[in-house]
């Protein structure tokens, strides 16, 4: 019993971690269902958010105004890869990659050369001035702090607006000229669309988004490291077929299937938590336990397309 | 309204894989000018149309569209002038997107897409009613997925989408070849109920001389990155496939026409 109580008790903490993570998986969305790009910046762009936060809050900057900074900069990242693969014709893994490497030597140098960087929490008026913390989900819990700053709530309504404002966007000429561009760019470019330019674009709005993921994480849990974001990419994938599998029947609205991604990352937090809690694993392999679950994931279309197909039912002729 | 001047196209060249294209072509379209394209595997067609869409720039030479030089221009800039339907039916929509999104979308061709909404109310009227022309219940199904059509509804939606805005220019590149010939031949005869309607100065390729002679003002044939026949007015109402394959042997010498072209 002592496993379960150790289970409820951390779940607050697991689904505030898995709304954070969700935002940045909502990036992936962005470039890997909408683009068709598998887009390995991530690893690196998350990174850079937490740790440009960091530096900038520590160093007195208002909150509001470093997030906005970390999504700026995280746009930058995604710009280079853009640039990359559109400009100069490398496939869209390899620019990831590439621009993901470099940014290893940028995050440490935002760090002038540290390997991780801290929020001061212990001092009461800087704790107070974040806008989520691991430690208000303590405080809340004691009841020395208001509900509404549980992070549950404060990041599941930035989830809202995030999921509001991509569901405008999506709706516009601009949004829907992405989604042709990653539909069909050959259709696409026959309507006169510049599918090198919303290429960039979308590249950018999903690694500002991963970005402020990653601003988000570093507050939450009051640091920022070098390798926060390893792996992010798996884990945003993890949260975006996670999210397909358990609500495409059920949600097939836009923002809704952008919400579900967002579950997705809650369910993902809760089940890591879970294996924590009730087995005597060593966490180091929680990573390894991760890549086999996406990989198993990743499988199943193509194992289902390939072995238990049914027959298309043919007949649309005299319709055609 | 079409005006390509010796153009030049080698694929890569310096390889032994080198292939030359297009061989010098020069052609002239005046405005309303249906033509159909006709030509063996290997012979330019297909590289003709694409030169003139802008798929890749030509090597040499100039293309310009209703006085506007195209020659340098992206594939994008050009679409403003130029409706496509391609062989493919897979090519010419956006499988995952509605039919009214996909129609939206070709309805903004050659405006700049703005933060202005995707699709209003008062086109989704204008988009049925345009449906309703195809004959193929389309316009009951406008919020479904074009990936749900089958390959002829998806070639006259993609008809339609390329006139939607007139274009000055209509390439139609064998866009019925992979259909079944019924289905081929009710998208052909939309095309020219179309065509006609707005007048579009259209390309044709087409693989079956016996559409190639009946449709459109003005036939030319293609060999070897050349345009070796060219027929028009009387001299093209008056063909049949016999003379057509008698003059193709004429002009370039060669009998391969009968059986390359009879069978495709």
């Amino acid at each position: 019993m002592t496993n379960l109580a150790n289970f409820i008790g951390a779940l607050p903490g697991a689904i505030s971690q898995g709304l954070i993570w969700g935002i940045m998986a909502i990036g992936v969305y962005i470039t890997y269902r909408i683009l068709d790009i598998a887009d390995l910046t991530v690893d690196g762009s998350f990174c850079t958010g937490g740790v440009a936060f960091v530096v900038l809050f520590s160093g007195g900057m208002n909150l509001w105004l470093a997030l906005a900074l970390a999504f700026l900069v995280g746009t930058l990242t995604g710009f280079a890869t853009g640039l990359l693969h559109t400009l100069c014709g490398i496939p869209a893994i390899l620019a990831g990659i590439l621009t993901q490497l470099g940014l290893w030597s940028v995050n440490l140098a935002i760090m002038s050369m540290k390997a991780n960087v801290s929020i001061n929490v212990i001092d009461k008026a800087s704790l107070n001035r974040l806008l989520v913390s691991l430690r208000f989900v303590q405080d809340v819990a004691k009841g020395e702090r208001p509900v509404w700053q549980h992070p549950i709530f404060v990041v599941g309504l930035f989830t809202i607006v995030i999921i509001a404002v991509l569901y405008w966007f999506f709706g516009t000429e601009l949004g829907c000229s992405l989604r042709a561009t990653g539909s069909n760019p050959n259709m696409a470019r026959a309507q006169g669309i510049n599918t090198d330019f919303n290429k960039v674009l979308g590249l950018m709005i999903s690694n500002g988004l991963v970005a402020v993921s990653g601003a988000l994480l570093a507050q939450y849990q009051s640091y920022g490291d070098i390798n926060m974001g390893r792996g992010a990419i798996v884990i945003g994938l993890a949260a975006v077929i996670i999210g397909e599998v358990v609500f495409s029947r059920i949600f097939h609205n836009f923002a809704l299937k952008l919400l579900a991604v967002s579950f997705g990352s809650i369910i993902y937090y809760v089940v890591i938590q879970a294996v924590l809690s009730f087995t005597e694993i060593n966490s180091n392999y929680l990573k390894l336990i991760s890549a086999g679950i996406v990989a198993l994931f990743l499988s199943v279309p193509y194992w289902k397309d390939k072995y238990f197909s049914k027959p298309v039912k043919r007949g649309g002729t005299q319709n055609a | 309204m079409l005006d390509i001047k010796n153009i030049y196209k080698t694929f890569n060249a310096g390889t032994v894989n080198e292939k030359t294209a297009l061989n010098g072509v020069s052609l002239h379209l005046n405005e309303g000018d249906f033509v159909t394209v006709i030509g063996g595997n290997g012979a330019g067609k297909s590289t003709l149309l694409n030169a003139v869409a802008g798929t890749w720039l030509v090597d040499e030479g100039s293309i310009t569209i209703g006085g506007v030089d195209v020659t340098h221009l992206p594939e994008h800039k050009r679409a403003k002038y130029i409706g496509r339907v391609f062989q493919d039916p897979m090519m010419g929509t956006a499988a995952t997107m509605q039919i009214e999104e996909n129609l939206a979308l070709a309805f903004r061709r050659g405006k700049p897409r703005t933060l202005r909404t995707g699709i209003n109310k008062a086109e989704r009227e204008q988009y049925r009613e345009m449906l309703k022309i195809l004959d193929l219940g389309l316009e009951d199904r406008m919020t479904s997925k074009v990936g749900l059509l089958s390959g002829g509804q998806r070639q006259a939606l993609t008809l339609l989408m390329a006139s939607l805005v007139k274009p000055k220019l209509l390439l139609l590149d064998e866009h019925t070849a992979a259909l079944d010939p019924k289905t081929a031949a009710k998208v052909l005869d939309a095309t020219e109920k179309i065509v006609t309607r707005d007048n579009l100065t259209t390309l044709m390729i087409t693989h079956n001389m016996r559409d190639a002679i009946m449709h459109g003002n003005r036939l030319i044939m293609m060999y070897e990155g050349r345009v070796a026949l060219d027929i028009s007015g009387e001299a093209k109402k008056n063909l049949t496939v016999e003379d057509l394959l008698a003059r193709f042997g004429q002009a370039t010498g060669s009998t391969e026409a009968d059986d390359k072209m009879l069978l495709a």
